[in-house]
């Protein structure tokens, strides 16, 4: 058995090198093979684990004189976000301070440019070279050096057209200050360009100052949200409680959480009541009450009461850790819009040298005099202004910045072709169950017999039956039973704090209801089928059980000692913000469809309340997929919103599929969308980030292209002829820095959104 | 005034204009292909300084591939790759190696770049008998 491992070397300069440290290697004992590639400073080594390690490989590496580290193994994101920050926070410092160094020198620069009498031009180009050094290899060192390794990989990017632009115009002037003399023997007036070297280095150099600034803010949202964990959790372990690393917590753990506190990781209540803020992961502004065996999820935070829980999930497994996953993988995904300005970008830098170079010619073939100067000039302003930065960030940087707004609300939109897609559904497919109504029955209504004379309250003819006897005897016969209405009927008289009975002789007949003893009284509960088979009359209930199902609910009848007591009004009800979000959808102009397998009656009572444009109702589950195939027939652009495990068919099929959560479910795979919350808000809120997002990038990637195409035949001098307007290099520095600041600002809008 | 300067100028002009683009666009190098003693795994040091080197690799469908990013450069251009086709977008932090890790199953040709698509490199995922080991 062998492993491998690669380690880093440094301070290799040749194949001899490379090759003295392969030898070495191959003769420490253990290694079974070793590679050493001078190209990437990496040795590859196949070990024998058991006869040594990666630690003794690197000192048999050190030993040879070069330079060796063992690969640090894999950081958190947490930590890895630290390290990013730092860098950053050390690239922006480093650019700041190469930044003030060089526009100091460039107001110098320019002051002594101007025509002086008293000073020799010769003396003063002298002291111009003397200020250009520092710029040329200090500030602007690593525009040169990176277009050199750039340039070797037969790569050539933003920092070659710097690199070639300011080097022509630096080694020119350098040339006219040393042959001075020989150029006014020769009668050409001497003319240097110092000042647009300076003012192009300090320009880009600023550029790239606040671009690096934006740039660190297009993952804030990822960042807020990793912030959201606590460190540490307070743990009871055999009776100690003692504050421990959230890391090193297990499933199993029990941790207390005190008022004000974030919760540390999944888990289940054991002891204690609180309220519980959401908000940060579902954006559900609503604080959510927990008590014994409520869910609760890892960096919510806990409000009122102290909370003690079982560690359900840690680590990699919980909420918020799938969560990060999923917007990282989603900031990783591409755009199919992009691949334009791919395509353009793969080009972008060797054709702008090309037409720096025909520049060149022209206005050295046909130009005015001095021709050379104008065509060094001219074509020095084209690789200036050419910008290749806004077309590269023009796509990625507004999805990242969408993808995380759209988390830090509860929306997680699954990349690129997903924000795509979503911004240009027409339709909206909406389930009912458990998308626009709660998914869970409840009683809606207790109605009594009416009696002439005393419809509203009260008692009534079966003699001192008021509506919470009613329910307390319907509920006591269904205490023992699982069908769904019945937890509806317990859980409402639990809800009116009622005490149930113990029933007795409980006979359930499927299909139509149950009929049992409670308190000595004969009960039966069920369907009008079950009242004809017990020969019990509701005649008097026709009316209110037709209005009950005219308004969505099932009537379900009771009869106490064989006569009509009441009805019950079953309803799976409609979430309260279902109808807002309808109508939020109409806003932005979409078609809005309900699915649903109920009955018709049914469905269009929901549909009246919620205020869709279209019912499909009596769809069997399996052809939900059908409808969705249908309706993408009529030429439209089909959103699906369900539950995400019964709907998965219908999502897939549908072109952008959003699953519904219930806010602690990790079903988040399901969908090219999914909403945290378990409201229909999300489902607007996820189009309308979408469409913002498209709006922005089209804008981007317009400004980038319409930039360039402008912006480069000006600099070539394309309105000279006809206007004489000749651009300077430091103008075009300028443009360009401009150029990619305002892409990246533009996509930092969408934090807003 | 004699045209031998201009006529110099263009033809060389021209001649730079052929160079450029050819050495650009058209000469590729050769793709790098995995270590042969890696095993199972298709394993790949990349080393980051503001270009990929090796940018183009050539891999077989259907067997894990490990690139290894060591990345040297401090530019935040290159701080992040992004492996679009497999959903992929890794923080590389500088002055150390950070591994990826996916396993392709369509043949093809796949890119990576830079978490701007500035820096590119290629991924040739070929038909695991087209590449003789």
């Amino acid at each position: 058995m062998t492993e491998t491992c690669s380690i880093p070397v440094s301070g290799m300069t040749c194949a001899a090198c490379s090759a003295r440290i392969q030898r070495t290697l191959e003769k420490t004992p253990g290694v079974v093979g070793a590679g050493v590639s001078l190209m990437t400073n990496t040795a590859t080594v196949d070990f024998d684990p058991a006869a040594t390690s990666p630690e003794r490989l690197v000192d048999a590496i050190r030993g040879t004189g070069y330079g060796a580290e063992l690969p640090t193994p894999g950081l958190s994101a947490e930590e890895l976000f630290q390290t990013q920050d730092v860098e950053r926070a050390e690239e922006v410092a480093d650019l700041r301070r190469k930044f003030w160094v060089s526009a100091g020198l460039a107001v110098l620069a320019m002051a002594l440019s101007m025509p002086m009498a008293q000073v020799s031009p010769d003396a003063v180009h002298w002291i111009l070279l003397g200020l250009t050094l520092p710029v040329v290899f200090w500030s602007g060192r690593h525009f040169y050096t990176r277009a050199w390794v750039a340039f070797r990989h037969r790569s050539a990017d933003m920092n070659t057209l710097i690199a070639i632009g300011t080097g022509a115009a630096f080694l020119f002037s350098v040339f006219v200050t040393v042959a001075d003399r020989w150029l006014v023997a020769r009668g050409v007036t001497p003319q240097v360009y110092y000042d647009a070297v300076v003012w192009i280095v300090t320009l880009v150099l600023l550029g790239n100052l606040l671009e690096a600034r934006a740039k660190g803010r297009t993952s804030s949202a990822v960042r807020r949200l990793i912030g959201l964990r606590p460190d540490t959790a307070r743990v009871r372990r055999d009776g100690q409680e003692s504050d421990i690393p959230t890391s090193q917590v297990v499933v199993g753990d029990e941790i207390l959480i005190r008022p004000g506190e974030r919760i540390p990781v999944d888990g289940m209540v054991l002891e204690g009541t609180s309220t519980v803020d959401e908000s940060m992961l579902t954006g559900e502004p609503m604080p959510v009450a927990k008590a014994p065996g409520a869910i609760v999820v890892g960096a919510t935070l806990n409000r009122n009461g102290a909370l003690s829980i079982r560690a359900t999930r840690v680590g990699r497994d919980t909420v918020l850790s799938h969560i990060i996953r999923l917007v990282r993988q989603a900031q990783g995904s591409k755009a199919p819009i992009q691949r334009l300005a791919d395509r353009i970008s793969a080009v972008f830098v060797p054709v702008v040298i090309s037409i720096a170079i025909a520049t060149f010619v022209v206005w050295f073939d046909v130009g005015p005099e001095p021709n050379y100067l104008h065509a060094l000039i001219s074509a020095v302003t084209v690789l200036i202004i050419a910008c290749p930065c806004a077309m590269g960030l023009a796509v990625p940087t507004a999805v990242m910045v969408a993808t995380g707004r759209g988390a830090e609300r509860g929306v997680l939109i699954k990349g690129g072709e997903a924000l795509e897609r979503a911004g240009s559904v027409q339709t909206v497919v909406l389930d009912k169950t458990g998308t626009i109504t709660a998914g869970r029955p409840s009683v809606t209504a207790v109605e009594l017999v009416p009696v002439p004379g005393d419809a509203t309250d009260g008692s009534s003819s079966t003699g001192a039956v008021t509506r919470d006897d009613l329910l307390q005897l319907a509920a006591s016969l269904e205490r023992r039973s699982e069908h769904p209405l019945a937890e509806a009927v317990v859980e409402a008289a639990h809800g009116r704090g009622l005490a149930l009975d113990e029933p007795e002789a409980v006979v359930a007949d499927p299909g139509k209801g149950v009929t049992g003893r409670v308190k000595g009284r004969d009960v039966a509960l069920g369907n009008r089928g079950l009242m004809q088979d017990r020969g019990v009359d509701v005649a008097a209930l026709d009316a209110l059980a037709r209005a009950v199902a005219d308004d969505g609910a099932t009537p379900v009848f009771v009869a106490v000692d064989g006569r009509a007591a009441g009805l019950l009004a079953i309803a799976d009800p409609v979430k309260p913000s279902s109808r807002e979000a309808v109508g939020r959808l109409h806003a932005l102009g979409l078609e809005v469809v309900m699915l649903t397998g109920d009955d018709r009656r049914t469905a269009d009572s929901v549909a009246r309340a919620v205020g869709v444009d279209r019912v499909v109702a009596e769809v069997l589950p399996d052809r939900k997929l059908d409808e969705v195939k249908r309706i993408q027939a009529e030429r439209k652009v089909v959103a699906m919103v369900g539950d995400g495990l019964n709907d998965a068919p219908a999502l897939a099929q549908a072109d952008v599929g959003i699953a519904i959560g219930t806010g602690t479910d990790v079903a988040m795979e399901t969908g090219t969308v999914t909403l945290i919350r378990g409201d229909l808000l999300g489902v607007p809120q996820a189009i309308e980030l979408s469409r913002r997002a498209m709006r922005v990038i089209k804008q981007n990637l317009f400004w980038a292209f319409v930039y360039n195409v402008i912006g480069i035949p000006i600099a070539a001098g394309a309105l000279y002829p006809a206007f004489g307007i000749l651009l300077t290099p430091a103008m075009a520095a300028a443009a360009m820095a401009v150029s990619s600041i305002s892409v990246v600002s533009n996509s930092l809008r969408l934090r807003t959104a | 005034m004699s045209l031998g300067p201009q006529i110099v100028v263009a033809v060389a002009g021209l001649m730079a204009i052929i160079w450029v683009n050819w050495y650009f666009l058209f000469s590729s190098a050769e793709p790098a292909l995995a270590a042969a003693s890696s095993g199972k795994t298709q394993r790949f040091t990349i080393e980051v300084n503001n270009s990929y080197s090796p940018a183009t690799l050539r891999v077989q469908a259907g067997r894990p591939v490990r690139l290894d990013f060591h990345r040297v450069d401090r530019s935040s251009c290159t701080e992040e790759v992004v492996l679009p086709d497999f959903g992929i977008r890794a923080y590389l932090p500088t002055q150390q190696t950070t591994p990826i890790e996916f396993t392709p199953t369509t043949p093809g040709s796949y890119e990576f770049a830079c978490g701007m698509g500035m820096v590119r490199g290629k991924i040739i995922v070929e038909d695991a008998g087209d590449t003789k080991q």
